[in-house]
């Protein structure tokens, strides 16, 4: 891999401390040619601040939980190639938008997840052990529906993307949606009923104005944009059904 | 360099065009609503006989009124396209995971203008 | 009015609207080209009784339509309490659809001669 050289020799890093009142700090660390904004936290917080408080884990992008605001864009911070994103050798580095902040870098994701249930996402199994295996066939349109969702692992960046989220607390946010999307096309859950209900309800698939902010900055791919509209029309469909009772 | 003590991270994803189509249909949709109960007043104007209405259709003739209506007419066809681009996004189904219909956000505005300068040619 | 029939509401009022509109724009082109004084208005807008159904239709389905997507504005853009937004917006309907009407009738033929 080509390598290329940095615009400056150094970096000048605007992190955010404290909690909702707080203010930037400024650090400098060397610019380096393979660097990922993940590497200038762990900089930062091993050489200048020891009190800087952030989240990772794997640091090779497959967990999710490095994800912070960069130059105003929710993002892994440890896929994300300083180079990639730096402006004149500049850095801005924030929680994510939406969450309240537990400490500089770090926000709580209880309302994110909590959402995710009540957006319907609780799996209902309809066999026991003694029962076999009900088979299911991955060629089936509703399945593929099913596995184009299914790789979420809940890093927030879409709900950190998101606007609406933002301006309501009471939306449930892109990931929760897609997450119903996926059990209502999943043969095997048991109450496709209450999860439509759930996911069509105040806060619910009705409040996305498909900005399509989630499909862009996912960075496992996944188009929350794509599952919310399937809701939409199977919440069209339905009330269109039920108009007959 | 500033030691801001408020983050409010700004959102650096809204450029991309499926938000500017949002933020198009939502003030268009605002304009046209506030528009309306006028508009209805106006042609309500016929109750009080047709000098009444006669008189405001003078005033409209205002270039200025007519170049806020040619506004209006593009301003309804916005709202109209951007409108059907999201009706096909939420019935038909995707083509791929990111066919948010992009293309019909590019003709929508090219169609409402077009809308705008056909009417604002029959009334210069 | 749950939330997902307002959404139906907001989506099946929107296919109507469509045509609708799409119809009343080509009304304005050519309202505008053939003359514009009340007299030359009204003996079009009361030649047939197409005209009170077309917009009277018209007029209905957009007091539908603009409060429920006003309603979103609202909600997300000022800081007003839900009840009174929906309140608000209630009221706006009702607006719409009284002097929607009010208007339908006054170029249809209600209107003074």
């Amino acid at each position: 891999m080509t390598e290329i050289k940095p615009e400056t020799d150094t970096l000048e890093v605007r992190i955010w401390r404290g909690r909702d009142d707080g203010r930037f700090e400024t650090y400098e660390v060397p610019a380096r040619e393979n660097q990922t904004v993940l590497d200038v936290v762990s900089e930062v917080q091993r050489h200048h601040e020891p009190a800087l408080a952030y989240r990772f884990s794997c640091r090779v992008g497959v967990c999710g939980s490095c994800a912070m605001t960069v130059n105003g864009r929710p993002r892994w911070t440890c896929r994300t190639h300083v180079q990639k994103v730096a402006r004149e050798g500049a850095l801005t580095i924030e929680p994510l938008r939406s969450m309240p902040r537990i400490k500089d870098l770090a926000t709580d994701m209880s309302d994110f997840f909590d959402k995710w249930h009540r957006a319907g996402g609780r799996f209902e199994g309809t066999r026991t052990r003694h029962d076999p295996i009900q088979p299911v066939d991955p060629e089936s349109r509703a399945r593929k529906t099913a596995n184009a969702g299914i790789e979420c692992i809940n890093c927030a960046v879409c709900y950190a993307a998101c606007d609406v989220v933002a301006w309501d607390d009471d939306y449930v946010g892109p990931a929760a949606l897609n997450r119903a999307w996926t059990l209502l096309n999943d043969e095997k859950h048991g109450d496709r009923r209450g999860t439509l209900d759930a996911a069509t309800a105040a806060g619910g698939c009705g409040s996305c104005h498909t900005q399509g902010s989630c499909m862009k900055s996912c960075p496992v791919g996944i188009s929350p944009t794509r599952s919310i509209a399937g809701i939409k029309r199977m919440s069209l469909l339905d009330f269109l059904n039920m108009r007959g009772q | 360099m500033s030691d801001a003590t408020v983050s409010r991270p700004r959102n650096a994803s809204r450029n991309h065009r499926s938000y500017a189509a949002f933020i198009g249909h939502r003030l268009s949709g605002v304009a046209l609503a506030v528009f309306l109960p006028f508009h209805f007043l106006a042609l309500g104007l016929a109750l009080e006989g047709r000098a009444a209405l006669d008189g405001f259709l003078a005033y409209a003739e205002n270039p200025l009124v007519k170049f806020g209506e040619f506004g209006l007419v593009i301003l309804l066809g916005l709202h109209l396209f951007f409108g059907i681009r999201l009706l096909v996004v939420e019935l038909l189904p995707w083509r791929g995971d990111d066919d948010d219909r992009a293309g019909i956000i590019g003709w929508g505005v090219a169609l409402a203008v077009a809308l705008g300068l056909v009417f604002l040619w029959g009334v210069i | 009015m749950t939330e997902a029939r307002l959404f139906a509401l907001q989506r099946l009022s929107a296919m109507v609207l469509a045509p609708l509109v799409l119809v009343h724009v080509v009304v304005i082109i050519y309202a505008t080209r053939s003359g514009l004084s009340a007299d030359a208005l009204l003996e079009r807008t009361t030649s047939s009784f197409l005209w009170p159904l077309f917009y009277g239709l018209f007029v209905v389905v957009a007091a539908i339509h603009a409060p429920i997507g006003l309603r979103n504005v609202l909600r997300e853009w000022t800081p007003l309490p839900r009840r009174g937004v929906d309140g608000a917006v209630a009221v706006f309907a009702l607006v719409l659809l009284a002097l929607g009407l009010r208007a339908v009738w006054a170029v249809t033929g209600g209107g003074v001669p």
